[in-house]
Formats: structure tokens, C-alpha cells, sequence
């Protein structure tokens, strides 16, 4: 017979203002099985803890029923001093009183009904509780960081310096990410290149760090400790053991011209290349679309020039497989583009002020290359058409962020701090010329962020015009910018150089695909979510994958880093033992009822269902069964809903305790 | 907003089979937002609607609800990748089953409801009860409960003798 022990708080007021606790612990009291049954003010506090361990001990209870918040809150919490008390932490449950309860109805009557049947419920489940043992499950100690910007880089570099080994993937031929595009940096005005280069030598050249550029996560199997992922490493046409990284072949390759990406095409390349000389590592790449061997099979110029005989038009794309305990995602940004509408695409509203269409509207980051000391113009702000240097140049904010009706909600965060850092800039280059800018709102909280904002109007001269601009043509060979100025109430018109436009930071193009590839969960916009946002910033609810930087939402660079910081010594919490434990929440196959059908392993989303065979002890197969591998498992039980014969059953949601609430009702 | 000092001759009672991740967190947030609603509603909590056997919804019938109330994540944000797909394809067939029975499906309601919408909570919550209350009480399987123990008892010739010869 149990010895149930019911314990129901008051939260303060928060239940007894509408629940009458006294009289739901008196009827509780008297439901079969519950030897002890008491209120409490603060059930979660020290003295209530103490109150629940001294009870289990005294009274010798069996199982433990918690009437108080939601176990979302407070499950870990009394089934840490239940176990405490020496009972099974499993044998504890909580009647969620309160968010479902006292919270939403004002009638106490109602509502002590209600929570009555609620605990009543709770007692008649907890009856059937098993003792379920901890699971602990051996930790890899390697880490996977997906995405070189500067996110991936700081996780990467944190986690190598505590010893552990990391796998770093990235997908185009070199790491840095945005970072390295940058010309100058808010709040401080510090060269990009200057301080994120260093970081990037110091990513090759540790020996704690395995690199794969120009590669890409193909599959991820396993679970927190033991993931393994099958990474696909593109050909880059050269081998990277051979090259000495010279650059003898990019200087002879006849295709010149070719957009280079990393300067927002307007910068010029080989076919085969480095993105950006500083490219880390400095082995190039040959861009098969764009290569006349490839496309013509004749050239091989480059092979003929390469000393050390490193070009190799023969190789293959490879798949390698790394075992890995902990996963860092920080895959980043893309932006907003403008000029076109991706296919599928949900954003409405591409092609806006003639992005696309006339030349010398540019986006933020091409402006960035422009300012750039090694970027395609030497630092020099010069127009994509002609090459001249605009006198007057507008930049228009919020485009596309903040724009319920086209699909985008969110504020992009760092454009109201880049545009003024550009207005700077353009300052500095052009000193007779002018900047304005069109914005909504000024947001700039941060450390010394809005000082620099307020600099950029009062020292660097630029004029801010609180408004939209409602239509922008082209005239001549300048840009007219209308638009309103909402503050004075009155029409401006701009005959303008040049047009910078703040466009939204989006997620990259394809992170979807990657979270279902990780199983890890993402919002409307694709950027992906953590666990809880005030709580878990950096975990997912998926266990052992972690994310940093701009691909769980728009952030700047020091909120990127300390992000990326967080991930790190989240993995090396995870590092610091040999074994963890997990929730035992797994399914179990009873063997003797089985038939082998495998239902459950066509549902199980997470291959936990393996097969195994039963053999009698001359060695004679008498059945293959299915067998669920308790490390895979993640407790979701859609394998015991689906079984035909009953035979698998998920610990902690059995049917008996989940037909045991039904006909408590 | 439902008003609860209102007085109905028949409160129905609804039994709600919900997924922890979304729903359940979604209830959570309707209680934290302080919102309203009827008081007919119990909640179970599942790791997943995965794991919801259509069982259960007879049961619940069985023990005397009067509506039941399936509901989890959104297609496509399954804490789990795809047991709510499961779910749906289980509860579309099991819905077919339940009609071919005799059982009025607006008893029955399917809704996804994120960890983030406490409003629809409430709203779906509300709808199940108030259609409930109308329709008056589920009688059929209440019968069926009594049938099932009178049924139990072995009472004609031939059926006494099939039983002995097993
Ligand atoms: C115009 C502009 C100016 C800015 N100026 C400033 C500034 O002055 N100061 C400041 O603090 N912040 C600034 N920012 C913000 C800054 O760029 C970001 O905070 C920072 O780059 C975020 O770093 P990240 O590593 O998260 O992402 P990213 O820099 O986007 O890096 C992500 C990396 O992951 C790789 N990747 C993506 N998908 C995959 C995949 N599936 N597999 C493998 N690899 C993948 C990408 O190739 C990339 O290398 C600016 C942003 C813009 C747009
Ligand atoms: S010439 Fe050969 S060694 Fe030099 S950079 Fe090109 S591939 Fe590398
Ligand atoms: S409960 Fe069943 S279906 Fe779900 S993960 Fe475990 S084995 Fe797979």
C-alpha cells in the first residue's frame, strides 16, 4: 500500500487568493493511499523543502504529490529534495495548481473544485510510479562548431584552449564570416581586419583545431556525448597538403573577371582564388562553373605554374565522419537581398528603391567593402557606375526590417549603429560631402553606443530625417530621394549621389534545412531557438547542441562574442565529466510480446529502435525483436502509441499511470 | 472574455491530452498572462502527441467526458521532428472510426497550440466548452461502460459452452 505524501503551496497568494488550499489538503487527505497531507506558504522556499523531506521520513512516505506551480517551473527542484530524502526522485509528481488553475479562474469555488480533481489526478498517477534509475551515458570530449565567423571562432578558440579538441566547418573556402568584411567597427572605430585576423591565424594554427572550409554538415547522428556527423568536404581543386599558398596561379589565370562575392561582386576575380588575401587558410579554391579546364578542358595554366604541383583537377568531393559530444551552431547571416526575390520566399517587397536596378543603390555591407582599406576601391567611397566620389549620399534605415506587412517584424538591431558608423566614415573620405539619413528611430543601447550615434550628427555632421522615404528615381546621373520629414511635418527632396540602404539581417539561406539536419527547432524567420530566452540563451532544446552569434537572432559583434563565450563553457560544463546522466524518460520493449513487426523503428524520428535477435542457448535464432538504445532514445513515446502489440513502453508515461489519471476523473 | 460567475444547468466536462513542449507551455503562458477561461478543463501532460493513443480518447469518454481535447506543436516544430505528424495521420483515421461509431466529432478537437500562444489556449479551450455545453451530455459511451459490465457476465447456454470448451 503507498504512503503518499501531498503537499499543497500557497505561492504566496498567488493559489489561495482563489484556491482554498486548507480544504483541498483535507480532501485530498481522504482519497485511499495518501497517508499525510499539508498546506504550505512557500512550498519552493528552504523551510518548505524541509518540511517535504522531514515528512517523507517521518511518515515513511512512498510517493510525493506537489500541488503548487507548473512542473516546468519547479519539477527538478522537489525532485531534488525528494531524492534527498532518500525516496526515488521518480516517485515524485507535481499538480500544476497554479498556471492551470488559480491563475485562470476567478470563481473559488471553481476553482477549488478544479484543483481538487487537479491533485486528485496527480495521487492517482504517482500510485503508479516506478523507481526509474538514473541513465548515464559516456561524453565525447570533441566539439563540432558549425559557421567560422567571428561566433564560431570564439567558441572554437575558447573550447581548444581548455584542451578539448574542436572540429570547425565551414562552408566557403575561407573562415571569418561577416567580420572580415567589415571596414571599421562601432563604437570604437577599430580596423575589422585588425582584430579579427589574429583570430583567425590563431584558429590555423592551433594544434586543438581541425579545419574544414569548403565544407558542409551532410549528417548528424546520435545524441548528447556521442554525436556523430558525416561532414562533406567540396573539391577545391587543390591539394591542400601541396600548396605552399604562393599564389603564383591567380596572377596567371586568364578569367579576370569574375564577381568576387566577398567584395559584394564588386570587386573582380580569378577562377581560381582566395576570397580575401587574408583568407584563412590561404590555400584557393578553383570555381569549377567559372574555370575554362572545366568548362573547355583547355588552360591548366595554373597547373603549370604551381611549383609544388598542388592543382588537381581530378579531386573529388569526400564525406568524412567525426565523433563529436557537443555541437555549436553559429552559421550567422545573410542579408535582406534586395536586388532579387529568392524562389519560396515569404518576405514580400524585394526590389525596393531600385536596389538592383540602379547602380548606385547600394546595401550596407557593399558600402562596407568600399570603405574597406583592402577592399575593391582601396577605402575610397566611390560609385559602382562611374567611379565617382558622391558629394551628397542618402542612407535609408529599416529597410525591411520593422516591416510587419512585408513579413519581416523584427528590428534588424545593428543598422541604426552601422548607418551612423558609415555617415562617420563617409565623413573621414569625403570631407565636402554630405550625408543624410532617413530613419525611424535612433536604438542604440550598448556601452558608449549612444554617444556614437549622437557623434555622428553633432561632430560628423550628418542630418537625420525622422521618416520613410515614399519614392526614390533615378534622374540624370543623380538618385531623387523624396521623402518625409515627420518631425517638422514637411516634404524633402534629395538629388543624391549615391544610396546606401540598411538592409534586414536575415538568417542564412538554407538554415532550415541544417536545424532539421540537427534536429533543433527555429522561428517563423528561421532563426533558431534556444531553449528558453531568458534562462537558456545558449542552449537548444535539443541537448548537447548550443548556439552562438547571429543565426539565433540579429546581434553585433560584442554581443556575438560573449554569446559565442556563453556556448564554449556551456560545452565545457559538459566536458568536465566523463559520464552524465539524463532524464530516464526512454522506451522499453517487452521482449516476450514483441512480434518483430518494427512499427515503432519506422516512427522513431531519432533511430533509437534497433534489432535484436533472442537465441536459445544452442545458438538458434528464435526471434529478432526490436530493442530501444536508451543514449538514442529522447522519450517522445510516438513508438508505444504506434505499437500493435503493445510490446514498447516509454518509462515515466506508462498506460497504466496515464489510464490511472483518466479514471481518477 | 467568458464570464465564470454565470450559471449553466450542465457543465460539461472536457478532457484535454496535451504535448509538455508546446501546448502544455502555451497553457502555462495563459496562466501567466492571467487570462480567463472556463474551469471545465483537465489537463494531461504527454511528452508528445506522439505518444497519445486514441485509447485514451475512449477512455476518457468512457469515464465520463464530455468533450476531449488533442492538441500539440505546430506541423513542423515538433520538440520530437515528427511525432505530432504521426499524431495527426493516427487521429485523422481514428476520427473516422469514432464517426462511423456514432460518436458526434464536435465533441472531439484537434488544435496545435505553440509554447508561445496563451491566447489560443484560451480560445480553443473556450470553443470546446462552450459547443460542449450545448450539445448536452455524451451519453453513448456512458452506456457502452454499462453494457461493457453487463456484457462481462457470461449468461446464455452457448456462450457458457464455448467458454468451457477453450
Ligand atoms: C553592414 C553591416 C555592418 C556591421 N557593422 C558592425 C560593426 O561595426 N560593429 C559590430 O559590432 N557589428 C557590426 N555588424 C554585425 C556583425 O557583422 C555581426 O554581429 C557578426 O558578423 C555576427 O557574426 P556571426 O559569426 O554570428 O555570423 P557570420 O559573420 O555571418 O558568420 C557565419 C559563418 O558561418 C558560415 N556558415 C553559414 N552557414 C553554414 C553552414 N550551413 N555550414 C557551414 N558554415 C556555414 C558562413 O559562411 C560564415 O562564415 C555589421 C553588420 C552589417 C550587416
Ligand atoms: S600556385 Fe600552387 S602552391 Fe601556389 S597558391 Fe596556387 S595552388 Fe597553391
Ligand atoms: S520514445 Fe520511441 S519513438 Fe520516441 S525516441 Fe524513444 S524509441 Fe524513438
Amino acid at each position: 500500500m503507498s504512503r503518499i505524501g501531498v503537499f499543497i503551496c500557497h505561492c504566496g497568494e498567488n493559489i489561495s487568493r482563489t484556491v482554498d488550499v486548507e480544504r483541498v489538503a483535507e480532501e485530498v487527505g481522504r482519497l485511499p493511499g495518501v497517508a499525510f497531507s499539508t498546506d504550505y506558504k512557500y512550498m519552493c522556499s528552504d523551510p518548505g523543502q524541509t518540511l517535504v523531506k522531514k515528512a517523507i521520513q517521518e511518515q515513511k512516505l512512498s510517493h510525493v504529490v506537489v500541488a503548487a506551480c507548473s512542473p516546468r517551473m519547479h519539477e527538478k527542484t522537489f525532485r531534488k529534495a525528494v531524492e534527498a530524502a532518500g525516496l526515488n526522485p521518480f516517485l515524485c509528481e507535481m499538480a500544476n495548481i497554479r498556471e492551470h488553475c488559480s491563475w485562470v479562474h476567478e470563481n473559488r469555488e471553481e476553482a477549488t473544485v478544479k484543483a481538487i480533481d487537479i491533485v486528485g489526478m496527480m495521487v492517482e498517477r504517482v500510485k503508479k510510479n516506478r523507481i526509474l534509475p538514473t541513465i548515464t551515458v559516456p561524453v565525447t570530449k570533441r566539439a563540432l562548431v558549425i559557421g567560422g565567423g567571428i561566433a564560431g571562432i570564439q567558441a572554437a578558440l575558447d573550447i581548444a584552449d581548455c584542451g578539448h579538441e574542436v572540429i570547425l566547418v565551414e562552408r566557403e573556402p575561407s573562415i571569418g564570416g561577416h567580420m572580415a568584411q567589415l571596414s571599421e567597427t562601432f563604437p570604437t572605430l577599430d580596423c575589422s581586419q585588425c582584430i579579427m585576423t589574429p583570430k583567425m591565424v590563431d584558429v590555423a594554427n592551433h594544434p586543438k583545431i581541425k579545419l574544414y572550409t569548403y565544407s558542409e554538415i551532410e549528417l548528424v547522428e546520435g545524441y548528447i556525448g556521442n554525436f556523430q556527423v558525416t561532414i562533406k568536404k567540396k573539391a577545391r581543386s587543390v591539394d591542400e597538403d601541396k600548396c605552399t599558398g604562393c599564389g603564383v596561379c591567380m596572377t596567371k589565370c586568364p578569367q579576370k573577371k569574375i564577381p568576387n562575392k566577398f567584395d559584394q561582386n564588386i570587386g573582380m576575380r580569378t577562377a581560381i582564388y582566395v576570397p580575401f588575401p587574408q583568407a584563412v587558410p590561404n590555400t584557393p579554391v578553383i570555381d569549377r562553373d567559372n574555370c575554362t579546364w572545366f568548362k573547355t578542358g583547355k588552360c591548366g595554366v595554373c597547373q603549370k605554374v604551381c611549383g609544388p604541383g598542388a592543382i588537381d583537377f581530378e579531386q573529388q568531393d569526400t564525406l568524412i565522419v567525426e565523433a563529436v559530444g557537443a555541437i555549436v551552431v553559429s552559421t550567422g547571416f545573410d542579408l535582406y537581398t534586395i536586388a532579387e526575390k529568392p524562389k519560396g520566399s515569404p518576405i514580400k517587397g524585394y526590389g525596393e528603391f531600385g536596389h538592383g536596378k540602379i547602380p548606385d543603390v547600394i546595401d550596407g555591407m557593399t558600402f562596407e567593402r568600399l570603405a574597406s582599406a583592402s577592399g575593391p576601391t582601396g577605402g575610397k567611397i566611390l560609385r559602382p557606375s562611374d567611379g565617382k566620389e558622391p558629394k551628397q549620399i542618402v542612407f535609408i534605415q529599416c529597410v525591411g526590417s520593422r516591416a510587419r506587412e512585408k513579413g519581416i517584424s523584427y528590428c534588424s538591431k545593428v543598422c541604426c549603429m552601422y548607418t551612423a558608423k558609415h555617415t562617420m566614415l563617409y565623413h573621414h573620405k569625403v570631407h565636402d560631402g554630405q550625408a543624410y539619413v532617413f530613419f525611424m528611430d535612433a536604438r542604440t543601447p550598448g556601452k558608449s553606443y549612444d554617444e556614437f550615434w549622437r557623434r555622428s550628427i553633432e561632430e560628423e555632421e550628418a542630418v537625420y530625417i525622422r521618416g520613410m522615404v515614399s519614392r526614390l528615381y533615378q534622374k540624370g546621373d543623380k538618385i531623387v530621394v523624396m521623402g518625409n520629414d515627420i518631425s517638422v511635418g514637411v516634404q524633402v527632396e534629395i538629388e543624391a549621389d549615391m544610396v546606401v540602404l540598411a538592409t534586414a539581417i536575415q538568417p542564412q539561406k538554407g538554415a532550415d534545412a541544417l536545424a532539421q539536419k540537427l534536429g533543433i527547432s527555429y522561428d517563423k524567420y528561421h532563426f533558431y531557438s534556444e531553449a528558453h530566452a531568458k534562462l537558456r540563451p545558449v542552449e537548444c532544446a535539443t541537448a548537447g547542441i548550443y548556439l552562438a552569434g547571429a543565426c539565433q537572432g540579429p546581434k553585433d559583434i560584442p554581443e556575438t562574442v560573449s554569446q559565442a563565450s556563453a556556448a564554449a563553457a556551456k560545452v565545457m560544463t559538459l566536458f568536465s565529466r566523463d559520464q552524465m546522466e539524463r532524464e530516464p524518460i526512454v522506451a522499453r520493449v517487452r521482449e516476450a510480446g514483441c512480434v518483430g513487426c518494427f512499427a515503432c523503428k519506422k516512427v522513431c524520428a531519432y533511430g533509437a529502435v534497433e534489432e535484436k535477435e533472442i537465441r536459445d542457448r544452442q545458438g538458434n535464432l528464435i526471434k529478432i525483436v526490436a530493442y530501444v538504445n536508451p543514449g538514442v532514445c529522447a522519450g517522445c513515446g510516438t513508438c508505444q502509441a504506434t505499437c500493435p502489440s503493445k510490446s514498447v513502453e516509454l518509462d515515466g508515461y506508462t498506460d497504466e499511470q496515464i489510464i490511472a489519471m483518466i479514471e481518477a476523473l | 472574455m467568458h464570464s465564470e460567475n454565470q450559471k449553466h444547468d450542465f457543465e460539461p466536462k472536457i478532457i484535454a491530452f496535451v504535448c509538455t513542449w508546446c501546448t502544455y507551455a502555451g497553457a502555462d503562458l495563459a496562466g501567466t498572462s492571467r487570462m480567463q477561461y472556463p474551469s471545465n478543463v483537465r489537463v494531461l501532460k504527454f511528452p508528445c502527441t506522439g505518444r497519445i493513443d486514441p485509447v485514451f480518447i475512449l477512455k476518457a469518454f468512457q469515464q465520463g467526458a464530455d468533450g476531449v481535447l488533442v492538441s500539440g506543436c505546430h506541423p513542423g516544430d515538433c520538440h520530437y521532428i515528427a511525432g505530432n505528424f504521426h499524431a495527426r495521420r493516427r487521429f485523422a483515421a481514428f476520427r473516422k472510426l469514432l464517426e462511423f461509431i456514432g460518436v458526434d466529432l464536435g465533441r472531439l478537437a484537434f488544435s496545435w497550440v505553440s509554447a508561445a500562444e496563451g491566447g489560443k489556449w484560451v480560445e480553443v479551450v473556450t470553443d470546446l466548452t462552450e459547443k460542449v455545453r450545448a450539445m448536452g451530455p455524451m451519453v453513448e459511451f456512458k452506456d457502452l461502460a454499462l453494457e461493457e459490465q453487463w456484457s462481462g457476465v457470461i449468461n446464455t447456454p452457448e456462450l457458457q459452452e464455448a467458454y468451457d470448451a477453450i
